[in-house]
């Protein structure tokens, strides 16, 4: 089958601003695939791209199979867009929101009772329903808002940055919500600059100042960079850093509450790493293996980058 | 009986120099709502300190408190050695206050930046001069000292916002947010710093949202419908609940009560 959204060779710039360069990949039906990166990456423009917002200058993007330069409208009547400032009218109701993006998308009088119960299912908001939007609660509003977005029943749903700033139980429902609805099939397309988050999605690409680092799934990507990591219990934090940082063998390290993270070289065993160790301390260490996280590889490959512009 | 207790621990703490912030009972009430529910904790010299809570856990209340900037309903809180009710105005010379959204002004240049905020501190134009300088040479903008704010790279305009914060040389430093958004390279980095600062004998409190940060400090609390829920190390606090992450602990502690909350 086709991929759903496919993204080629694409490139913006605003200005002297290359704010994407060069960016390819694909999102399968059904899948929930994530953008990463931090801000500035390239995340929102790319996903304005996607529906219709921005024209790329280089390369192809396409919905379903259409152009995102040539079949703007055909597009947008399947896919639901959730940017980071979604405007939700404060002074109407959850409800009447509701009403309101139904009537902006042309939903049917007689889906849109049932359409209205199935969001309500998901977003647990019915006993809110009278409720001003203005006096939901930062989770709430993110839940309205993607109800806002999935009323039309959008195939394609495109999310920029949706739990930035909701506090973590109200994130960690949104992630329910968002892989129920991938169940039901829909196609999810979200940025998040959370590493934990994007260990949720089913694929990622990993971008960093308009560019593409890698992209896979979670555990390929973590898998793939082979980076031994120990963590060391360690209550000298800043006076033992430089020092363990200069011992042989050792690439990077990381201050963790109590303790510290030890990226090593490869060729790098435990005995090597800490009997160099022992020896720039003085001391016995007890070293506990530890896996990289996504972040870490994620560093991994920001310098990896660096390395090859250099 | 338990108020007599408060009290005396209170009037103890006071002389003890190794603490940064002592609460006993910490209450806030706005009429019938009670927004700091008889919070007490110590934060040593030298610690950093995550204050964690979901949005109207009474996290806001608290550091206002902490700050001199409301006075608490019942209780005890010595900030820096200083009461919050009856000294409020050494404690806002003695603390620092650093959010990455809030701290600089954007269309202001660097070195403008540095010099309104050390009026603000109350440096003289020499102490304001000598630190510019300094500043700039730390962090290596020198080149930059007339560069408009807003049109430095995140990374940057966080470490000036850092530096900014500590002109005065407070001996608290709180810090709302610190690194959220922000490319993780230039959050190690800014964590390293962090812990240079604590290492220095300042005390670092930290509210987040985001659990990645918290995952940095020292020990951590986690607050909830106006109460310390959870108080410890990040590491003994995975052992406890047996859990990896931060987030999984917090949503373990806190999760599935957001609909209570929101009714209120």
């Amino acid at each position: 089958m086709k991929p759903l959204v496919s993204v080629e060779h694409f490139s913006k710039s605003y200005g002297e601003i290359r704010a994407v360069r060069d960016l390819s990949f694909s999102v399968r039906r059904g899948e929930l695939f994530g953008l990463i990166g931090p801000d500035g990456a390239g995340k929102t423009t790319t996903m304005r791209t996607l529906v219709t917002l921005l024209r790329p200058d280089e390369g192809t993007v396409t919905v379903d199979g259409m152009d995102v330069r040539k079949q703007l409208k055909a597009i947008r009547a399947i896919t639901g867009y959730m940017p980071q400032r979604f405007s939700l009218y404060p002074d109407l109701s959850v409800e009447q929101n509701l009403r309101f993006f139904a009537e902006l998308f042309s939903v049917p009088r007689n889906e849109l009772t049932d359409r209205m119960q199935r969001l309500y299912r998901f977003s647990r908001l019915e006993e809110f329903s009278t409720r001003l939007a203005g006096r939901l609660s930062g989770g709430m509003k993110q839940k309205l808002a993607l109800s806002c977005t999935l009323i039309h029943d959008p195939v394609l749903l495109v999310l920029d940055e949706p739990t930035t700033g909701v506090d973590p139980v109200s994130r960690s429902e949104f992630w329910e919500i968002l892989r129920e609805l991938r169940e039901q099939g829909v196609t999810i397309v979200v940025s998040t600059p959370y590493m934990d988050e994007a260990m949720k999605c089913d694929r990622i690409v990993i971008m960093h100042s308009g560019v593409a680092l890698a992209h896979g799934t979670p555990g390929e990507l973590i898998n793939s960079m082979r980076l031994p990591m120990y963590a060391l219990d360690e209550r000298d934090l800043v006076m033992n850093f430089s020092r363990i940082e200069a011992a042989s063998g050792v690439r990077s390290v990381q201050s963790f509450g109590d303790s510290l993270h030890i990226t090593t070289d490869e060729d790098i065993d435990e005995d090597r790493l800490s009997a160099a160790l022992e020896q720039t301390l003085d001391r016995p260490v007890r070293l506990r293996r530890i896996a990289p996280s996504l972040e870490d590889v994620f560093i991994a490959l920001i310098e990896q980058g660096t390395e090859h512009a250099e | 009986m338990q108020n007599d207790f408060a009290h005396e621990v209170a009037n103890q703490r006071q002389t003890d120099p190794d603490l940064a912030v002592s609460a006993r009972e910490l209450t806030k009430r706005f009429g019938r709502f009670t927004a700091v529910d008889g919070i007490s904790f110590d934060v040593r010299r030298g610690e950093i300190f995550g204050f964690l809570g979901a949005n109207g856990a009474g996290k806001t209340t608290a550091i206002r408190m902490f700050c001199g900037l409301l006075p608490p309903t019942a209780g005890e809180a010595q900030v820096a050695g200083y009461d919050v009710r009856t000294q409020p105005r050494m404690i806002k010379q003695t603390i620092g206050y650093m959010s990455q959204k809030f701290s600089l002004y954007e269309d202001l240049t660097v070195a403008q930046n540095i010099e309104f905020y050390g009026g603000i501190y109350g440096l003289t134009r020499p102490q304001i001069e000598h630190k510019t300088g300094l500043l700039l040479d730390e962090l290596n903008l020198r080149d930059r000292r007339d560069t408009l704010t807003q049109s430095l790279p995140l990374g940057w305009k966080q470490r000036l916002a850092l530096s900014v914060s500590l002109l005065h040389d407070p001996s608290i430093i709180f810090l709302d947010e610190p690194t959220g958004g922000v490319d993780p390279i230039s959050r190690r980095n800014f964590w390293r710093i962090i812990y240079e600062i604590a290492d220095s004998g300042k005390t670092v409190f930290v509210t987040t949202h985001y659990m990645d940060e918290a995952e940095y400090c020292g020990r951590l609390s986690i607050m909830y419908q106006g109460r310390i829920i959870e108080i410890g190390t990040p590491g003994g606090l995975k052992e406890k609940y047996g859990l990896d992450t931060m987030q999984d602990i917090f949503v373990h502690l806190v999760g599935g009560d957001t609909r209570k909350e929101a009714k209120q």
